[in-house]
């Protein structure tokens, strides 16, 4: 495992730069999906069609595709920007379209009694919403929201092969390509790197599916 | 919820509010729309000279795109259908070894699920394209060549793991007194798990196996960037490479890859409805066993 422990420091670099990655992706589309899952509910048509188009595209596409679109396509209509924001702004795009479903079924999850009944109670329509609607659907769906991100973590992998540079598997491929290390253990030690977030937060989310859960 | 619950009958003036509210979001949807289209015009991104090699029949290089995108189709085809089978059969082994065997035997699987699930699928293909080749592991000698087998297997270490969970998912949420009976007549563990307990498990998991399959087919796009296998997206790639019109080329490679995994999406979600209707599969297997396949759909996509 040397080749690993010798290069410690580009690994950490590399891990901070995907990390930094998904940071600005999980917000990005954290955004845009709830936006796109308005959208799909909401009682306007062309608002509801727009949705659909959204996640039915995207969800149907792979990843490397959407990437390679905005990095050659955008400059073609004078879009340029650098790797690291088309890698971004890909992830984005696709990772939006699985946040919009997860929001969508959560709100679905809600049964209509739930809101008829506080209603029947004499709420109003905030305070149903507030006490009611909101704490039931959002329960539901922080366990799909958390395998979305994790998800979105290993596809920043996807990002870094697409060569933005600096990430885990860009620093993989440094040191197998220009140093000519060994693939096996350094990529190991790429692999390691990764499983080091991802093992944890899949843990954590059954945790906290646990808690959240609502017995019905 | 169909009907608004939340809120009482609306008065002419909300309804008046509602209707504003409406227009001007369709207004900022179309001046979206609008705005998009003209950048493309200015840029002469409509003009015959970018997409006639994909629309005009009569263009001189229609007929070698599409030939290249054929091969892409079919090779992609190829090694989703190849890594899908393997899947399902190796997922269904881990699965039935994890259901049968004890505490101690379950470990060494559990294991082996969770660190194949938590890696990117990309790592796995480099894993299977360029590790294997380089500790000597010699693939060439197989049809269809060293770039399709170590991308089938990067793709099975996957989704036999996924697979393996919806499998165990599916055999644990049907009725106890399955198992029970079927032992109860006299069927060896073996015997049950093959006659009584996988069949029923595999009609429940079939909309789950087919969801897998489109996200399997997004995946074989991934090998671009660690070999020259040319599916579609590779094949896309060098189009676009060499008559420079990115946005027509990679719309068309999306529209089919949409086409597809649309039409596969439709046919899992017919086959759900079908055995939710039908009282054969009680409702709460079906949902049992597309629960688990959920976070699975998302968890592969790239």
């Amino acid at each position: 495992m040397s080749p690993v422990t010798d290069n410690l420091d580009l690994y950490l670099d590399g891990f901070l730069t995907s990390l930094g990655i998904c940071l600005w992706a999980m917000v990005g589309s954290l955004l845009l999906g709830v936006v796109i899952a308005a959208c799909r509910v909401s009682p306007v048509p062309p608002l509801r069609a727009f949705g659909l188009f959204w996640v039915t595209t995207f969800r149907n596409t792979p990843l490397s595709l959407v990437l390679f679109f905005c990095a050659f396509g955008l400059p073609e209509v004078g879009i340029n920007r650098s790797f690291y924001t088309f890698g971004v702004l890909g992830l984005v795009l696709y990772t939006s379209a699985f946040v919009a479903e997860a929001v969508r079924a959560g709100i679905n999850s809600v049964p209509a009694g739930q809101a008829e009944a506080s209603r029947s109670l004499g709420l109003t329509f905030a305070q149903s919403l507030r006490h009611v609607v909101l704490p039931q659907a959002l329960r539901t769906v922080v366990p799909p929201l958390g395998s979305v991100i994790i998800a979105m973590f290993k596809n920043s992998a996807v990002v870094g092969a697409f060569g933005v540079g600096g990430d885990l598997w860009s620093t993989g491929q440094t040191l197998t390509s220009a140093r000519g290390l060994e693939t096996l253990p350094v990529f190991t030690g790429v692999a390691l790197f990764y499983l080091a977030i991802t093992l944890p937060a899949g843990g954590l989310l059954q945790l906290i599916e646990r808690r959240v859960a609502i017995a019905r | 919820m169909s009907e608004p619950v939340l809120y009482d009958a609306q008065g002419p003036r909300a309804r008046r509010r509602t209707l504003i509210g409406t227009v001007v979001g369709v207004l900022l949807l179309a001046l979206l729309v609008f705005l998009v289209v003209r950048r493309l015009d200015d840029r002469g991104q409509f003009s015959m000279e970018k997409w006639g090699p994909l629309i005009d029949p009569s263009n001189e290089a229609f007929d070698a795109v599409w030939r290249l995108i054929r091969e892409g189709i079919v090779n992609t085809i190829r090694a989703a259908l190849i890594a899908m089978v393997l899947s399902v059969v190796l997922g269904t082994l881990i699965a039935v070894a994890r259901l049968s065997l004890g505490r101690a035997g379950r470990i060494p699987l559990i294991g082996l699920v969770e660190l194949f699930r938590g890696l990117p699928v990309v790592v796995l293909v480099y894993f299977g394209v360029r590790v294997l080749d380089d500790v000597g592991v010699d693939l060439r000698g197989l049809p269809g060549g060293q770039e399709l087998w170590g991308l089938v297997i990067g793709l099975t270490a996957y989704n036999m793991v996924i697979f393996a969970e919806v499998v165990r998912a599916g055999v644990e949420s049907l009725p106890r007194g399955q198992r029970e009976g079927a032992l109860a007549t006299g069927l060896t563990n073996g015997q049950t798990m093959r006659i009584v307990l996988l069949p029923q498990a595999f009609r429940v998991m079939l909309p789950a196996i087919i969801s897998q399959l489109v996200v399997v087919l997004k995946d074989t796009s991934l090998v671009t960037f660690v070999a020259n296998y040319d599916e579609l997206l590779s094949q896309g790639e060098s189009i676009q490479r060499n008559l420079d019109n990115p946005i027509q080329t990679f719309v068309v490679i999306a529209l089919i890859y949409i086409a597809i995994n649309y039409t596969l999406g439709r046919i899992a979600q017919f086959i759900q409805a079908r055995q939710a209707r039908s009282g054969r599969v009680s409702r709460t297997t079906t949902t049992a066993a597309t629960a688990t396949a959920g976070p699975a759909h998302v968890g592969g996509g790239a």
